[in-house]
Formats: C-alpha cells, sequence, structure tokens
C-alpha cells in the first residue's frame, strides 16, 4: 500500500494546461518541465506538491495534443500516480511510457475529495480512500514491465542490451 | 462476419486475422516526426543503440517554429539536421516546406492502407487517404526508431453517416465542428472513426482531411475516409509508394453508427475553452476578437485561402483587428500566389506569414495578452494553447473568420456571398 494526498480535478483536463505549448521546444529537462505542471490549470500546482501525491479527476485527462512532457512534468513533479474517470489515449500510452501509473475507476474518483489522504495498492489493483475500498484493473504483464523499468526507453534498452 | 478497415489494415501488418480489442505487435510503414526530432534523438541516444533500423521509414518536417524564433529553437533544429546527415535519413523537409501533416500529404507518403504513426495528436489526417495514421508520444517514437515495432491495440470503429448538401457558406469545418459539439470531446476516445455517407463523397481530399484532423478532438485513435476516385487521382504521381486500397466490409461490426444530415446546417463555432463547447453562429455573433489566424493543419490548404480571398476582395480588415495568414505549404502557398489570393489579403490587409503552425501551440509568430481573444481556423481552443491562460479562442470555418475580419466582430459569411 503505498499513501498519497489528493489533488482532484474536473473532465477534460487537456495537455496544453498541463503543460502549456509554450514550453515544449524550450524546456528540455524532466526538473524544469516540473515547474510548470498544471500551470494553467493550478497555477499553486507545482509550488505545493509534495513527492508521492495523487491526481484524480474525471472524464477525458489528457485529452489533445500528443506532447509526452503532460506525464514527463507529473512524474518528475512527484506524482505516484493518476486516478481517472477515463484518460485520453495518447496521454494513457505517454504515462505509461514515462513509467507513471494511469488508474481508472469512475466510483473512485466520485468517492475522492481533494486534500484527502488515500491508498493504492498497484499489485492487487484497489484503491482504499474514506469512503470505501475500490478496485481497478490490474495492469497487463506488457504494461507492468514498462512501469517497472519506470518507462519505455529503460526498458527498450534492456530489451536491446538482452538480445545482444 | 466482415471486418473494419481497421481490423484489416492492423492484420495485414500483424500477419494474421485480428478483431478490434485486440492487441497486436506491428511495424509501421512511415514514421512521422517534427521539432520534436530534438526530444526523440536526445531519448533515441539513451537506448545504446548507434543507427536507427529502419532510416528510409523516417520522415521529419520542420514545421513547429520555422524559421527559428529563439537560440533554443535554432538549436533544436541543428540537433535534427545532424542526426538526419549521420544516419542517413532520406525524407527530411527543412523549415521552407510548411506544415508537417500538408507535407507529409502533398509528398505522397500518406497512401491507402498504410501503417503510419506519428508523434503528433493530428497525425489523424492521413486517414483522408485510406491510411491507419496515429498519434503517439516522443519515448514511443525513440524506441521505433531503434526497433522498428510497437504494440497497438485494434480499435472499434465509429461510422458516422454525413448527408445531405453543403448550404451556401457552410464548409466541411462547419461538419466536424457540429458533430464534436453533438457528440463531445471524448465520444470516440480509443476508436476509430470513419467517415462516411454522400456529403463525405462530394467533398475534396482537402475537405476530407478537416474531418480526419478533427477526429483527433473527438479523442479518436484515427480517422477515415473511404478512397476513391477523387483519391487515387489526388495522389497521381504523388504516392512514394504502391499502395493497395482497404476499405471495410459491408457487413462489418461498428461500435456504433451516427448519423448527421448537413441540409440546413448553419456556420458553427467552438467557444472557449473546450472544442466541443460549439454554438451555431447566430448565438455568438458580435463578439469581439483581437486577432484571427487563417491557417493551420486544419485549414491551411488553397481552398480554405480561395474562400478567405472570396469574402474579403475589395474588402479591408477591420482596424482594430490583426488578422494573420499562413499557408498550409510552400505548395499551397505558390499555388494561392499564382491565382492573386494572396495578393487579395494582403491588399485587404491581412499579414501573410511563412508557411508553418504559426501561432496555432502560442510559441511565436503572434501570440496573445492577457485579456485578448483571438478567432482561429485552428482545430485546438485550449485555456492558453496560443499565449496568455488569459486570453480565448474561438474556433471557426475560414470562411466565418475572413467575414469576422472585415466586422472586427464575429460575423456570419453568408452575409458576404
Amino acid at each position: 500500500m503505498k499513501k498519497g494526498r489528493v489533488w482532484k480535478y474536473g473532465d477534460d483536463v487537456n495537455t496544453d494546461v498541463i503543460f502549456p505549448g509554450k514550453y515544449t521546444y524550450s524546456v528540455l529537462e524532466p526538473e524544469e518541465m516540473a515547474r510548470h505542471a498544471l500551470e494553467d490549470l493550478d497555477p499553486d500546482f507545482a509550488r505545493k506538491v509534495k513527492p508521492g501525491d495523487v491526481i484524480v479527476a474525471g472524464r477525458n485527462f489528457g485529452c489533445g495534443s500528443s506532447r509526452e512532457q503532460a506525464a514527463t512534468c507529473l512524474k518528475h513533479a512527484g506524482v505516484q500516480a493518476v486516478i481517472a474517470k477515463s484518460f485520453a489515449r495518447i496521454f494513457f500510452r505517454n504515462a505509461i511510457n514515462q513509467g507513471l501509473p494511469v488508474l481508472q475507476s469512475e466510483e473512485a474518483v466520485d468517492s475522492i475529495a481533494t486534500g484527502e489522504e488515500i491508498e493504492i495498492d498497484f499489485s492487487s489493483g484497489k484503491i482504499k480512500t474514506k469512503k470505501g475500498v475500490f478496485t481497478f484493473s490490474p495492469f497487463p504483464e506488457s504494461v507492468l514491465g514498462i512501469l517497472e523499468e519506470g518507462g519505455l526507453i529503460p526498458y527498450t534498452r534492456k530489451k536491446l542490451k538482452g538480445k545482444k | 462476419m466482415g471486418k473494419t478497415f481497421s481490423e484489416k489494415i492492423l492484420g495485414l501488418k500483424a500477419g494474421r486475422e485480428v478483431q478490434a480489442g485486440e492487441v497486436v505487435t506491428v511495424s509501421p510503414d512511415r514514421i512521422l516526426s517534427h521539432d520534436n526530432s530534438a526530444a526523440i534523438i536526445k531519448e533515441f541516444k539513451k537506448l545504446g543503440v548507434k543507427s536507427v533500423k529502419a532510416p528510409q521509414k523516417l520522415v521529419i518536417i520542420l514545421d513547429h517554429i520555422v524559421p527559428a524564433s529563439s537560440e533554443k529553437y535554432a538549436s533544436n533544429h541543428k540537433t535534427i539536421r545532424e542526426f538526419v546527415a549521420e544516419q542517413n535519413i532520406p525524407n527530411f523537409f527543412d523549415v521552407p516546406n510548411g506544415i508537417c501533416h500538408q507535407v507529409f500529404s502533398e509528398n505522397g507518403f500518406a497512401l491507402p492502407g498504410k501503417l503510419i504513426l506519428g508523434a503528433d495528436s493530428h497525425t489523424t489526417s492521413y486517414g483522408a487517404f485510406g491510411a491507419f495514421s496515429a498519434g503517439i508520444g516522443r519515448s514511443e517514437v525513440a524506441s521505433l526508431w531503434a526497433v522498428d515495432e510497437t504494440w497497438l491495440r485494434v480499435p472499434e470503429t465509429i461510422r458516422i453517416e454525413i448527408n445531405g448538401k453543403l448550404p451556401s457558406g457552410v464548409y466541411a469545418k462547419d461538419v466536424i465542428l457540429k458533430i464534436i459539439g453533438d457528440e463531445g470531446a471524448d465520444r470516440a476516445n480509443y476508436k476509430a472513426v470513419e467517415f462516411t455517407g454522400e456529403a463525405v463523397k462530394k467533398f475534396s481530399l482537402a475537405s476530407r482531411l478537416v474531418l480526419t484532423n478533427m477526429a483527433a478532438e473527438m479523442g479518436a485513435k484515427n480517422g477515415y475516409c473511404e478512397p476513391d476516385e477523387k483519391t487515387i487521382q489526388w495522389l497521381g504521381d504523388r504516392a512514394k509508394d504502391d499502395f493497395n486500397v482497404v476499405t471495410s466490409d459491408p457487413d462489418a461490426v461498428f461500435e456504433a453508427v451516427l448519423k448527421h444530415d448537413i441540409f440546413s446546417l448553419e456556420p458553427q463555432v467552438a467557444c472557449p475553452h473546450t472544442v466541443d463547447n460549439v454554438k451555431p453562429i447566430s448565438e455568438v455573433e458580435g463578439t469581439g476578437f483581437h486577432q484571427a489566424l487563417i491557417g493551420t493543419c486544419t485549414n491551411g490548404r488553397l481552398e480554405d485561402l480561395e474562400v478567405a480571398a472570396g469574402i474579403l476582395k475589395g474588402k479591408k480588415v477591420h482596424p482594430q483587428v490583426r488578422v494573420l495568414v499562413i499557408p498550409a505549404s510552400r505548395q499551397e502557398y505558390l499555388k494561392a500566389l499564382k491565382k492573386g489570393i494572396i495578393e487579395i489579403l494582403a491588399e485587404a490587409g491581412c499579414i501573410i506569414l511563412n508557411p508553418g503552425c504559426g501561432p496555432c501551440l502560442g510559441a511565436h509568430q503572434g501570440v496573445l495578452a492577457p485579456g485578448e481573444v483571438a478567432l482561429s481556423t485552428a482545430n485546438r481552443n485550449f485555456r492558453g494553447r496560443m499565449g496568455s491562460r488569459e486570453s480565448e479562442i474561438y474556433l471557426a470555418s475560414p470562411a466565418t473568420v475572413a467575414a469576422s475580419s472585415i466586422e472586427g466582430k464575429i460575423e456570419d459569411p453568408r452575409k458576404f456571398l
């Protein structure tokens, strides 16, 4: 079980408010990306986020651009997971490829309030909130492999090394 | 049981019969990237391989911030040029060419039945030519450069049947905005969207590109229009490779079939700050704005510039607005130039910029100040996208943007026809 404090947002949180387009080709270091995380949605977030915090949101989280920095900036800001009612597909892939767990549970989202401390058990697929325990489908093995290696780049590097 | 075009194309690439919901490992025909190639190169170098596995598959097009507006952007471009030379990547398009989706299409890389993956969310565009094309992220492209394969889930397909004839003053952009407004920004999440119906058949390839480009704004993995004679004719000598047309079987299983009639459609406008916040023009007429943009991968082609020029001919842009015109590519720019369209637009007071993405993503060439409002032919109006977090973006057709530019407030283009 991993504990985390919640930042809760609504539906359709898009990649432009997670990581503004004006930084996409000028900010290249993950630590600097983290300083702009959620800048146009919640200007306080980047200053106040703590390692292990969890983002909870409604439908279609991460819609819009394919910019991977939307996942990178959250991961490097210390976010341990994003729980949403649903995810936009490119963000979903990018998050896994960055080693950021993305969990889908409509019921859990409805039960969680901002600022609340919740617990996540990644191996059994459970989210414990004040109002109860909710499940999310555990990741398929291939995805779990990428998450365990910390993202697609370290995962592919390891795979390529094994081939040599 | 019949199959959808997605099941067929991904089945061909996987070398077996597949159904929606399955995960396949595939090797794409083409891999697109743009200015973000600099960041992809950085990731690629972490992989411990020296060479790109299939350099002939890569298509790299510089378009996002061209020419470079700062030392940092210039360095990115330089890194990309050096990598292209070092890895012998044959298909590189430097800053003069234009927006990646237009350049990729007009150079014949977007072909029926092909699997195209690109580091840009509007990679969905190439479905206008009958390809399966989807956007992916940077790590994934870096990994593809090294291993030339990735996994894809075979999407369910939503078929959108568009029937009727476009009323005068109404365009493909209005059609797709209405559909996104009705169906919502996540209606097609993870799905393929096939645009069909008599209206789509009548659309030019440029208009079909508007549909598949904006399929991304419904969350779609890919968009698609069935190739027909028009498609084959358009491809003509452009096609870079042989291709086979792949279409959905008549008895294919669709997740949903949505019908949209356009007989009495009026011009549509997407209001701040989401693309599905769509209203008919009658509800937003009179809204003031400061900057207009005619261009982008959605609406910067010859037919768009032609419509805008038709309205602006002999007129003047309102003194309180700035109107930016950005042809989608150098080829489209030249065509418009030869037809006298550029002259008409410049005479009217428009600012003609070089082909590229321009201020669509808020990086250069006309970003917005706090409190400013833009009216744009682009595909996205998210908060802060074109500059300040305190600015607003309305999306509309080139006709609506041109008519509104004369009045200095949102105006119904049908009054100018």
